[in-house]
């Protein structure tokens, strides 16, 4: 995918000189750290839910080719389609010859990372098929033509301003100031979207294996609609989003929404099993397409399985320390935050997104976060040792010195040399009793936002010696 | 009791300081305290950087210094170098081949203790008979709050002591953006991080900022003293050695 700007110190640059970006962020995230704080404390033991939770995700995705199969069997019988699509490419042509076979000609989508992930929409009007979107979110982010910054408030970067003459340039019927306004615009223009539409296209927040349930949570009531108004119905879904019983579900409905919005509930749960009327001459259609797109080549990783338990909750993000400077945006792809930063290198490749995984302070601050409690600091530093394992984005620079580093340290002798010397260099910068430039990255690197102290006097190994410290 | 110290790289050669604090309060303790000189850095900033094959070098070289000492503990002035050898060198040494590695590791990480942490739960002292009049505030740093889950004992040590006024922070257990790499390869995200830091610690009304770890000090002191703020920091160490 062809990004403005293909480094992500740029695009962090640009986001941190943002100040709307900047005061968009603070409020939301901060508005959603402490909405969670408050539903989690309706949960009697949350730390024993997330700890099944995560072991449901544990087990299924170590069985996961057992569960997909028990999934088809359900899913079939009740009259439902399913197609396997090992590639982006193939979900998109799936659906796009299933609108041609069908003439449909417009389509309304439910709000879906799976579908922004393999850029469904382009292939859509490619091939000539209106998609319009239909979480209001995602309705602003495609009027902008931008990419979501959120995983569940994709348009989290916007004022009410901005969005405001969005409407006013993109749908010209005046400008609408006040936030009921915005919505009730909205949904005029949307509710024409459903009537005559063809097609409805959503994602899954899961599929359940054992009923063949499809289950979607959201709050606008717009996914529902797109899966019964209609004729078609096609759900595309990541093959790990599959749980194995119905009451697994219990647990899950009590993670997602108090991690994601900070609700007890959301206001639509929809369960969906199969086609609406199967095999009558309304003809009615669900497709279940079940998307790999990469799933199984992580999967195959015993050190990264783990990021496939995901739930898609944005818990990871709010928290994220980077992610609340930075925005969703400048991560270059569709998923951003702690999160992102583990599975975009993984489903594009290290090559192309390798450096998302060093933008952390590994502060844990996400692990704590996840309500399926994936080691997110662990996998950071698991995909930066294979970064460097294979030279991905080549330092030879910072290799050398790691390499002279190392060997200095197993040499204490050296060590204690090297040492004196640095702290000799060091001196010779210091200005007022602290060294406010260096000539030399990286330490200009520290010097261009922070001083550096002066090193306090002799070393502790020379104290220990000198001062008869023994 | 009998006690190696683990200065770890940055006291020694940044801020000999602290290490001579811990050494004061340790002593004043009761605790007998050893110093290898052998020992030099634990390889943190190689493995957080994605460098396995140096870190792994230099985890064998802390290994081969503290398996044969006889102390009961070994104590270290830094939450992320504790986490570094307790949490993170088990995956160093994680092939069958390693096994070895993983035995003599065994016996020196059981021993491994943070500052406040041997303080508190080895020693079973809070009130280290320091006395410092100020109003501080505590900065939980990242890796000895969500590695080590120790948020608690330093700020027994702290409360305990005299004419000290202990000031929460608003949100004390978020990151100063320090990061150890990441603060000079994304230093501009570093600092926008670290300037929430700063804005709340100013905001506390606190005149010293302690925490646990020299680096995230580093990081909040550059900060403090580039933005020309009056707000000192203070390693737990240094305060716990102050006397009337």
């Amino acid at each position: 995918m062809a990004l403005p700007n293909p480094n992500l110190t740029q695009r962090s640059h640009a986001a941190l000189e943002n100040d709307v970006l900047q005061g968009a962020l603070k409020r939301a995230t901060d508005t959603f750290i402490e909405r969670r704080r408050e539903a989690i404390t309706s949960v009697a033991d949350w730390e024993a839910l997330r700890q099944r939770a995560r072991l449901v995700k544990e087990h299924t995705i170590n069985h996961l080719d057992y569960y997909l199969e028990q999934l088809v069997t359900r899913v079939e019988a009740h009259g439902g389609k399913v197609f396997w699509a090992r590639t982006g490419e193939d979900v998109s042509k799936y659906i796009i010859d299933l609108a041609r076979v069908r003439g449909v000609k417009s389509v309304v989508k439910g709000k879906s990372m799976a579908t922004e992930e393999i850029e469904l929409n382009h292939a859509l009007e490619a091939a000539g098929v209106r998609s319009v979107e239909t979480d209001l979110g995602e309705y602003i982010i495609q009027l902008a033509h931008e990419k979501p910054s959120h995983i569940i408030v994709p348009a989290i970067h916007k004022t009410r301003a901005q969005i405001a003459d969005l409407f006013e340039e993109k749908l010209r019927e005046g400008r609408p100031n006040e936030v009921a306004e915005i919505t009730a615009m909205a949904r005029r223009r949307l509710r024409n979207e459903f009537l005559s539409a063809e097609m409805g296209i959503t994602g899954a927040n899961f599929a359940i294996a054992e009923t063949g349930s499809i289950v979607l949570v959201e709050n606008e009531g717009n996914i529902r609609l797109s899966t019964q108004v209609p004729k078609i119905h096609v759900a595309v879904v990541g093959i790990e989003k599959v749980i194995p019983r119905f009451d697994d579900l219990s647990v899950f409905l009590r993670l997602l929404p108090r991690s994601g919005t900070g609700q007890k509930q959301t206001a639509y749960v929809s369960f969906l099993n199969g086609a609406r009327q199967p095999k009558t001459e309304s003809g009615f259609e669900f497709h279940l397409v079940l998307m790999d797109n990469g799933r199984t080549r992580i999967l195959a990783d015993e050190q990264m399985r783990e990021s496939l338990y995901c739930i898609r909750c944005g818990a990871c993000l709010n928290v994220c320390p980077v992610y609340q400077k930075i925005g969703g945006q400048a991560y270059g792809w569709i998923y951003p935050g702690p999160i992102g930063a583990v599975i975009s290198p993984q489903l594009q490749s290290l090559k192309q997104s390798g450096d998302l995984p060093f933008a952390s302070s590994l502060c844990g601050a996400c692990r704590d976060a996840c309500p399926v409690a994936i080691n997110l600091p662990d996998m950071l530093l698991a995909l930066r040792a294979k970064a460097k394992e294979s030279d991905i984005g080549s330092r030879p620079a910072e290799r050398a010195a790691m390499r002279g580093v190392a060997f200095v340290a197993r040499h204490p002798k050296l060590f204690a040399l090297s040492g004196s010397l640095m702290r000799v260099f060091a001196r010779l910068l210091v200005r007022d009793g602290r060294i406010k430039s260096a000539p030399l990255s990286p330490l200009s690197d520290w010097t261009n936002y922070r001083d550096l102290p002066a090193p306090g006097g002799p070393s502790f190994r020379k104290r220990w010696k000198q001062k008869d410290m023994k | 009791m009998r006690v190696a110290l683990f200065i770890t790289c940055l006291v020694d050669q940044m801020f000999p300081d602290v290490g001579e604090a811990m050494v004061a309060t340790l002593r004043r303790l009761g605790v007998e305290v050893s110093f290898n000189d052998a020992q030099t850095c634990c390889g943190q900033v190689a493995f957080n950087t994605g460098y396995r094959p140096e870190a792994r070098s230099m985890a064998e070289h802390f290994i081969r210094v503290f398996e044969s000492d006889r102390s009961e503990f070994i104590v270290a002035p830094s939450g992320s170098c504790t986490a570094m050898v307790r949490n993170f060198y088990g995956e160093l040494f994680h092939r069958p081949e390693d096994r070895e590695w993983r035995e003599r590791l065994a016996r020196v990480k059981p021993k491994l203790r943070e500052f406040s942490e041997f303080i508190v739960n080895e020693l079973g002292v809070e009130d280290v008979g320091a006395s410092f009049a100020h109003r501080v505030t505590y900065h939980d740093a990242c890796h000895l709050l969500r590695e080590l889950g120790i948020s608690d004992q330093p700020r027994r040590l702290i409360r305990s002591v005299r004419n000290l006024n202990l000031i929460e922070m608003e949100a004390a257990d978020t990151c100063c953006g320090f990061g150890g790499t990441f603060s000079v390869k994304y230093g501009e995200i570093s600092n926008a991080i670290m300037q929430e830091k700063l804005a709340r610690i100013e905001k506390s009304g606190a005149e010293y900022v302690i925490a646990n770890d020299s680096s995230c000090l580093m990081q909040i002191a550059g900060g403090l003293s580039r933005t020309g703020s009056r707000v000192k920091t203070m390693h737990l160490a240094e305060l716990l050695a102050k006397r009337v």
